[in-house]
């Protein structure tokens, strides 16, 4: 594959350099509800890079992720809901005849262990569904159908359950966490320097991840499962950790999420918004990681400006989007960027072999 | 295993590594094989012949877990029953196999395909901790001169002849030092001195493992089998060496009453 985005050389170093100090720096210019605005793209790129891991290494499609992120979003969002309550119920709960805290948002009063489950319980979630699917053999499409049931059952679930987890509007009305008032100037900023801190720690996991033997063997599986069997290698369990991972990710992306919005709600983790996430990658590039970043910030950017305008719009841009996608650039903007540097490399030394990727051979 | 395993082995030229019993497959209501024994030597070079749909292949899909059977039981020296185990349990119990069209992955190069291969820590969580790109290992500079890809160890992979592939496929079996090798049709398609070389790779191999072959050209087999185990329909038809199966009336029958048109008819003149 192209060298251009490997860190190893001096150039990308200095690219990355540049734009982290960039990233760093944007506070200083950027206005609060902006710079907010900012950290969120930011929260789902760490999503984005856990789908892209699974998707484009993995060669798993999954629609579910927006489960994984509303696991990581609903358990922040408890957490943060107890606080402001005090010692009285959460509203909510008075409103549907509740009288008493049920049993499981007991743990969600501390914050550490509602941090743990929200990173533990989508990533238990992913592994159990990765574990019973792929150890059964049930891949492509059959998996993608399975984790769109999921994300219907989880909703289903969360809109059912009004007097435990809110219904339809979600949990929200909380302002604070530590004492900080959420959007307050410096809890911005704060909250935007941990994001950006944990989108770096992720992606440089990732590409640990795939940069080792387990992203090679990840991607072999991928291109000939039965032969990676075949060499001694357990092709679901290197599935279903990766997925694992994802939905842990996903599930932290929830949690920054729901610190920079204030509310979280069946809607967010639902079919479309699942749908979206995947598109965010495709957009991006996938198999690349970066692109997964790329596209996560752009399309959401792209989001907030065009739903400020036209609020009906955004379903047909998305809809027009994948479409473009999918029929013109299969490998997304960083496809396209590299095809390009290719292009002008080529139109400066001729002589060059242009090296084609083959299409892997399966049986 | 293999320590425990080589003992007991080494001490009779003709110990069974790998002992079938009494397989029975079937795939929906047609029963593919039916009772059949097949025992594998030490050191062997045997092969599998017998007309379309006897049930070859099939065998071969059975010792290395793809097919698990209806009946019956595939034992190794240790007792262990592979019908019991899945793919990659097998493979680390000491089978490979090699399946008629070449798998290797055509994206990486011929060292990161036996880089994969030779790889001891399997499990996912060690994986993690291992880098992408390993050095070639002593015994993977031997394997690629035994192969004969010693010169292309940097190319990628699906860039190689259709031999060169099977050979590296072969290579890559071979880094797992199995003692058992299923082979099926590995000289398929492949030129007369190809053919040639790879059936000659085979009886180098043979010395160290024992060596299953399935294969249709009777030239081949003639040439290079150390054993010939016929089917036919599903079952064992005869057994014995290349003479000894042409010289038998119904290993004859079955090649010539049913398909005069086959290049087998040659083998039992």
């Amino acid at each position: 594959m192209s060298a251009l985005l490997k860190t190893g050389s001096l150039k990308m170093r200095i690219i990355w350099a540049v734009v982290l100090i960039m990233m760093c720096l944007a506070p200083l210019i950027s206005t609060e509800f902006r710079l907010s605005l900012l950290a969120k793209f930011l929260a789902l790129a760490i999503l984005a890079i856990g789908l892209d891991l699974i998707w484009g290494y993995g060669g798993v499609l999954s629609l579910g992720h927006g489960v994984f992120f509303g696991l990581g979003g609903y358990a922040m969002a408890m957490y943060l809901k107890l606080q402001a309550s005090g010692s009285t119920l959460p509203d909510f709960m008075g409103w549907s005849g509740l009288s008493g805290l049920p049993w499981f948002w007991e743990p969600f009063r501390s914050f550490p262990v509602a941090l743990l489950l929200g990173i533990a319980l989508p990533a238990l979630l992913a592994f159990a569904l990765g574990w019973f699917t792929f150890r059964n053999r049930i891949t492509g499409v059959y998996f993608t159908i399975l984790t769109q049931a999921l994300v219907l059952i989880t909703v289903t679930l969360f809109v059912g359950k009004q007097e435990w987890m809110g219904g339809t509007n979600g949990i929200t009305g909380y302002n604070s966490i530590f004492g900080f008032t959420l959007h307050s100037a410096g809890t911005t900023i704060a909250l935007y320097y941990i994001t950006l801190a944990v989108l770096v720690i992720a992606y440089v996991l990732c590409r640990r991840m795939v940069n080792s033997r387990f992203g090679q063997v990840l991607e072999a599986a991928r291109d000939g499962e039965n032969r990676v069997r075949f060499l001694g290698y357990d092709p679901a369990g290197y599935k279903t950790l990766a997925f694992a991972f994802s939905g842990a990710l996903a599930g932290i992306a929830g949690m920054l999420f729901v610190l920079q919005v204030g509310i979280i709600s069946p809607s967010m983790m639902g079919i479309v918004p699942s749908i979206e996430m995947v598109l965010w990658v495709a957009l991006g590039g996938r198999g690349t990681l970066i692109g997964a970043v790329i596209g996560a910030v752009v399309l959401n950017a792209a989001k907030t400006g065009i739903s400020e305008a036209y609020p009906e719009g955004w379903l047909f841009v998305i809809g027009g989007l994948f479409v473009t996608v999918v029929l013109f650039m299969p490998n997304g903007i960083v496809g396209v960027y590299r095809h390009v540097v290719r292009l002008l490399k080529r139109r400066g030394e001729r002589a060059h072999v242009q090296v084609t990727r083959e299409k892997p051979e399966v049986y | 295993m293999s320590k425990s395993l080589g003992k007991n082995l080494k001490s009779t030229k003709d110990s069974a590594v790998l002992v079938a019993e009494d397989i029975t497959v079937a795939f929906g209501g047609f029963i593919a094989v039916k009772g059949m024994n097949l025992k594998l030597l030490e050191h062997d070079l045997h092969f599998l012949i017998g007309p379309n749909g006897a049930g070859k292949t099939t065998m071969l899909d059975v010792i290395c877990g793809k097919t698990k059977p209806l009946s019956g039981s595939v034992k190794m020296a240790d007792g262990a029953d592979l019908t019991r185990l899945r793919e990659h349990q097998i493979v680390r119990k000491g089978v490979g196999r090699k399946f008629q069209a070449p798998s290797i992955f055509a994206g990486l190069t011929v060292q990161e395909n036996l880089t994969l291969a030779a790889e001891t820590r399997r499990s996912p969580l060690q994986a993690i901790g291992i880098r992408r790109y390993g050095k070639m290992s002593a015994a993977m500079e031997r394997i690629t001169l035994q192969i004969g890809l010693q010169d292309r160890v940097e190319t990628r992979a699906g860039a190689l002849s259709h031999g060169e592939k099977q050979w590296l496929e072969i290579g890559m079996l071979l880094l797992q030092e199995p003692r058992v090798l299923l082979l099926d049709e590995p000289a398929a398609g492949m030129t007369d001195e190809e053919t040639h070389k790879t059936g000659r790779l085979l009886q180098e191999i043979a010395r160290e493992r024992s060596v299953v072959v399935v294969e249709h050209d009777m030239e081949f087999v003639r040439e290079f089998a150390a054993k010939v185990t016929v089917m036919h329909e599903g079952k064992l038809l005869k057994e014995g060496t290349m003479a000894e199966v042409q010289a038998d009336p119904k290993v004859a029958e079955v090649y010539l009453g049913k398909r005069r048109d086959d290049h087998a008819v040659a083998a039992t003149n």
